[in-house]
């Protein structure tokens, strides 16, 4: 039998390695977006967890809108990214340097 | 008509005004945009109405305690939609001056002004959540909409990018309050935060995540990188509406979460908000000095404020409360003016945004420049103008409650800031102008930006009438 703690401890290795996935990436950005997407999907692992272990249904809705949130959040990160990458010729993060100060 | 709908109703009608601007856009084919213009303000005017017509004389709940209609909605609220209106009326301005008017600018708006009353009202972590994303989305949306600028772009990634790790974050910490409390809803959460044994580290381990949440979004150091950044890169009349309305909004979310929610924690959020208020005026007063890029000083000084602004939330009480909220209606009308004023100096497709543009506006325009002195002298927090009231209510309120040490740091970080103020005054009213261009505007945009100059020397004079409002907010 599965313990909430062990769900626990995998959403927040998850969301671990998302943040670390965000700051030590120095190459490209749509490794940042996955990185964002597996930070929404440990959270959702989060929620399923209690909703289950609670016996609530509450959790187990708000994944769902985190989930079309997060489509909805992609779609739009991925025309940021095409519009980016027609200005610039690049789709790198150290290309991302034209403002300062 | 059922009870529930009448309490969201201004949200309704605003939804479905949108998508009609919408499609009023995608059917008419005048290259000014008139007509979306035009519906776009009316829609704004109508949600207005709807809201002061069904003013709520008691807090009313909807949707099984998700939705909240209550004095505190309904004044930020009608405020919102007044403030979105003047900034839709400077950007149509700026839009078709540096020709890339669109229609999509408007309709994005108004989601966002949905987005931010959602929040407003929301009494439940995933309204919050979801009134925020609303929100978000539709910036990230605008700040890239000048395609062909290589800084807007560059602005939209990191202004997503690290949005999208704020919801993140504020969605761990909800998911952590979620499971020790077994509830969404912002009261009950309260209630069994008091009453249940729930473990006291995990509740702050959750609360955290939920503050940094917010810190991100209202741009609070050590979370503030996204935010001169993307205030440079934006189009000036962008950064005019993400500097200005959604930080009502982020007031409204902060109330809702820490005081409605999270209010038997305190002594703990009081902590954390020391350590981002102090530093928030430091980095922002102090690299503040060093620019040059009018649009990116703005920024800083925004940070600043927002330091500011979070003394009120240390005070812990219904008046440091008010006291913020007062401070963020000031602060929009200021930047509001300030923004204004850059946009009005740009022309023919150019930006005005460096310091050394404002050089000798007073032989250019000496009434422009009056304008731009009173925005100055308030934001530095000069008496008689407003900024110098609500720096005295937040400072009054933080002594009040005992915090004598931090209120005695805040006004040392707020005299450095004045250096970079009066800088503008200097340039505007001592420095000869590089050309004596004449300033080209129209009526609508002189004739608003000067009432909003006045209002700031206006308000600053009979604070109470605006102090009045935030009590009453708050109390209701």
């Amino acid at each position: 039998m599965i313990t909430l703690p062990e769900v626990l401890s995998l959403a927040a290795l998850l969301f671990c390695i998302s943040i670390a996935g965000i700051f030590l990436n120095r190459k490209n950005v749509i490794i940042l977006l996955m990185c964002i997407e597996l930070m929404l999907l440990s959270v959702n692992m989060n929620f399923i967890a209690f909703s289950h272990f609670l016996d609530d249904i509450h959790g187990q809705i708000f994944v769902f809108f985190i989930l079309t949130v997060a489509a909805a959040e992609s779609a739009i990160g991925l025309a940021i990214l095409v519009v980016m990458f027609r200005n610039k010729g690049s789709i790198n993060i150290d290309d991302l340097n034209s403002m300062k100060g | 008509m059922n009870v529930d709908l009448i309490i969201i109703l201004p949200e309704i009608i605003l939804l479905a005004l949108a998508c009609l601007v919408l499609m009023v856009d995608a059917f008419s084919k005048d290259p000014l945009h008139l007509l979306t213009y035009w519906t776009t303000q009316a829609s704004l005017l109508v949600v207005m109405a709807l809201v002061l017509f069904y003013f709520p004389y008691k807090a009313q709940v909807a949707f099984n305690g998700s939705f909240v209609s209550d004095y505190m909605s309904a004044i930020l609220k009608v405020l919102m939609c007044g403030i979105t209106s003047v900034v839709f009326l400077y950007s149509y301005e700026y839009l078709k001056e540096h020709k890339f008017l669109k229609g999509e600018y408007f309709v994005l708006g108004l989601f966002a002004v949905l987005g931010m009353m959602i929040m407003t009202s929301a009494y439940s972590l995933l309204s919050v959540y979801l009134g925020l994303e609303l929100l978000s989305l539709s910036l990230y949306a605008m700040v890239a909409m000048q395609r062909e600028s290589k800084a807007a772009s560059e602005a939209a990634m990191k202004y997503f990018v690290l949005g999208a790790i704020a919801s993140g974050m504020l969605l761990y910490g909800i998911s952590i309050i979620y499971g020790l409390t077994g509830s969404l809803d912002l009261l009950t959460i309260s209630e069994r935060i008091n009453v249940d044994n729930v473990s006291h580290m995990h509740l702050i381990y959750g609360m955290i995540f939920l503050i940094v949440g917010i810190a991100f979004k209202l741009g609070a150091a050590p979370f503030h990188m996204w935010v001169p950044d993307v205030y440079q890169g934006a189009p000036t009349s962008v950064t005019l509406f993400i500097s200005t309305a959604p930080k009502l909004a982020a007031f409204a979310m902060a109330m809702r979460v820490l005081v409605d929610g999270l209010m038997p924690l305190v002594s703990d959020w009081q902590s954390i908000l020391i350590i981002l208020a102090v530093l928030s005026m430091a980095t922002g007063n102090i690299i503040a000095i060093a620019q040059t890029n009018m649009k990116r000083m703005l920024a800083y000084s925004t940070i600043a404020h927002i330091g500011f602004f979070f003394l009120g939330f240390i005070a812990g009480t219904a008046s440091g409360f008010s006291a913020s909220m007062f401070y963020i209606i000031s602060y929009e009308l200021m930047t509001m003016g300030a923004f204004g004023m850059i946009i009005l100096l740009g022309r023919n497709g150019l930006e005005a945004d460096m310091l050394f543009d404002f050089k000798g506006l007073s032989q250019r325009s000496p009434w422009f420049a009056f304008v731009m002195l009173c925005i100055m002298f308030s934001m530095a927090g000069v008496p008689p103008f407003l900024g110098f009231w609500s720096k005295w209510f937040v400072l009054q309120e933080l002594v009040a409650s005992g915090f004598v040490e931090i209120a005695v740091i805040a006004v040392l970080f707020s005299i450095i800031g004045v250096y970079y103020y009066l800088r503008i005054i200097k340039l505007m009213y001592f420095d000869e102008p590089d050309s004596m261009t004449t300033i080209k505007t129209s009526k609508k945009m002189h004739f608003v930006l000067s009432i909003n100059g006045i209002l700031i020397l206006v308000l600053g004079l009979a604070p109470n009438i605006l102090m009045s409002l935030c009590l009453m907010a708050l109390a209701g």
